[in-house]
């Protein structure tokens, strides 16, 4: 599959903060891309360049194989873009915010009225669609800005933390939305800050920081990169937690960890579910009584903290 | 995967600029009648404005030139201020331009709107279009206002029509550097204060409340050159009410040409102007 995005090299400098650092990226056609990073790593402002929102200071960027750039209406035409905040009309009707959109992208008119209630109904929000968005929830505003963004059955979707200062349900809701457009064959670049929502969405995750990309993979790649499995093992006291982290050793790749105040050990381990009876086995014999034991993949979360040294959702 | 085809419209015989342009200008419209609260303050001030105009200075300030032995000199005062509340009022109409826009930018409707393929002045002509089209509404409520106190239209419905749409293209003139200086701004509360700061001086250092001829030497040339004085001059010409001692600037002995002129010029400044800074305006 051909790459539908491609980004080389972007520069962009906010007079002293060097916003992006020589960013490269590449998105396959029919894709959900995760841009993942804290605050401040760049994230908005390479969205705002392949929307032709801002200029690069240097690189250079296609989309749909138009330069950013140079063919920005190009581009435009085959975008759609739902930012971090909702931008539709406050003082309009669901109906009428979709009907104005979709003048604008220069469609039909007749054509403007079925898909705005098409994409109503698919919104669930066909029984506001004639209020003033003043009535509106977040949630329903985030739908509606996100069916603003589809009006025009655009083959890229950027997304740019579509789901910040949603309620769970709300986001559940969104992520179900954007998984059905995907099975259509939009490609879509998505940013976000929560790494549950990039595991839930994305099969491609390019982790940056600082304007630049650190990693790249798939969720199940980046979560091997920083190494197995873990597992944790609560014990029934705390003088336990010490025997057990000694009974655990032998087993581990790396460091036990022990969270004295939980009576909880973590163990990084590799072998699947045969080292859960071996660890079991080996806890037995030392005479500790387990309350509790799990095996799990490592989180993103734990992803991020061994690739940049710092927790996703901190301020950088 | 097939590209997925839409339907697009024609395009207009209007081209797209103006069709964008009404687009956008039926939405601000929208959001002038779903606010009514807005347009009500929008209505009132200038009202307020006239009435404490017309009972508070009114007997104070004399209006020379005109008959003093034809009527009280208040009657004859309300006469010749309505015409300079029309003109301020239009030249506040720019205040909303600049707040509206600071308010798109913060939403970040700014944003969605210049990542669409529309025509990059699209925004700008319907938030001016919009802005100037409101005033029809404000001038006629305060044109009323002005009846009920003594203001006569005295020259005819014809040069009445003359000096409202002369108005209209000043609401629509100022509107543009309204435009522009909102897309400067960095929230909508510093357009509050942005928006009107440089009105005032505008609009006071005119013939719009008091003759040019009462104001220090060194202002006059100022007050005569200011495109407001040939607005509200050219206005009271056209409404057959007093104007008071006219200069000797050319400004002032060719008001209707001279407000044409400088709204033609403004217009070329300042439009060129706010659609280039739109093109890198964007949310912050």
């Amino acid at each position: 599959m051909s790459d539908i995005i491609v980004a080389v090299g972007l520069v962009k400098k906010f007079g002293d903060v060097v916003a992006l650092d020589g960013l490269d990226l590449r998105v396959p056609e029919g894709t959900v891309y995760g841009l993942l990073g804290p605050n401040g790593a760049g994230k908005t402002t390479c969205v705002r360049i392949l929307t032709t929102l801002l200029k690069p200071d240097a690189g250079a960027a296609t989309v749909a194989g138009f330069d950013v750039v140079k063919r920005p209406n190009a581009v435009r035409r085959v975008i759609g873009l739902t930012g971090q905040y909702a931008a539709v009309d406050e003082y309009l009707s669901g109906r009428e915010n979709l009907r104005m959109f979709g003048d604008l992208y220069h469609l039909a008119p007749g054509y403007v009225k079925e898909r705005s209630q098409e994409l109503l109904e698919r919104f669930d929000l066909a029984d506001a669609a004639d209020r003033s968005l003043r009535t509106y929830s977040g949630g329903m505003r985030r739908r509606l800005d996100l069916a603003a963004s589809l009006i025009a059955k655009p083959r890229i979707l950027f997304l740019d933390e579509p789901t910040t200062g949603l309620d769970p349900r709300s986001r559940i809701g969104l992520w179900e939305v954007i998984k059905d457009l995907v099975a259509d064959g939009t490609t879509v670049l998505l940013t976000t800050q929560y790494l549950d929502e990039a595991d839930q969405l994305a099969e491609d995750i390019v982790v940056i920081d600082h304007g630049r990309v650190i990693a790249h993979g798939t969720s199940d790649a980046l979560k091997d990169q920083v190494g197995g499995d873990r597992l944790e093992v609560i014990v029934d006291g705390r003088e336990a937690v010490v025997t057990a982290v000694e009974a655990l050793r032998p087993l581990a790749t790396g460091e036990v960890l022990a969270e004295v105040a939980d009576h909880r050990v973590v163990a990084p381990v590799s072998g699947g579910s045969t080292v859960l009876v071996d660890a079991i086995r080996a806890l037995d014999a030392a005479g500790v009584r387990v309350e509790d034991v799990a095996l799990r993949r490592p989180t993103l979360d734990d992803v991020f903290l061994s690739l940049t040294g710092h927790a996703a959702e901190e301020e950088s | 995967m097939s590209t997925p085809t839409v339907p697009m419209r024609r395009r207009p015989i209007i081209g797209w600029g103006l069709h964008d342009g009404l687009v956008v200008a039926r939405r601000n419209l929208i959001q002038t009648i779903r606010v009514p609260e807005l347009l009500f303050f929008s209505i009132v001030q200038p009202v307020i404005f006239v009435l404490l105009f017309a009972f508070v200075f009114g007997g104070a300030i004399p209006i020379p030139g005109a008959d003093p032995s034809a009527a009280p000199d208040a009657s004859i005062y309300r006469q010749y201020l309505m015409p300079g509340i029309f003109g301020q009022t239009v030249a506040f109409a720019s205040a909303a331009s600049t707040v509206g826009l600071a308010e798109d930018m913060h939403r970040g409707i700014i944003d969605r709107f210049r990542s669409l393929p529309m025509a990059s002045g699209g925004v700008l002509l319907g938030r001016t279009f919009a802005d100037a089209t409101r005033q029809i509404l404000v001038l006629t409520v305060l044109s009323i206002t002005g009846l009920l106190i003594g203001w006569r239209i005295n020259n005819g419905i014809v040069d009445a029509i003359y000096a409202y749409l002369l108005l209209l293209l000043f609401a629509y003139t100022v509107s543009w550097v309204g435009s522009w200086i909102g897309l400067y701004m960095p929230n909508p509360e510093t357009a509050q204060t942005a928006g009107l700061v440089w009105l005032f001086p505008l609009t006071f250092l005119s013939n719009a409340f008091v003759p040019i001829t009462a104001m220090p030497t060194w202002l006059q040339p100022i007050a005569q050159w200011n495109p407001i004085s040939s607005l509200v001059l050219a206005t009271r010409e056209l409404f057959g009410n007093p104007t008071g001692t006219i200069g000797e600037a050319w400004p002032q002995q060719h008001p209707f040409a001279y407000t044409i002129i400088s709204c033609v010029v403004l217009i070329a400044i300042f439009a060129p102007l706010a659609v280039r800074r739109y093109r890198r305006a964007t949310a912050r």
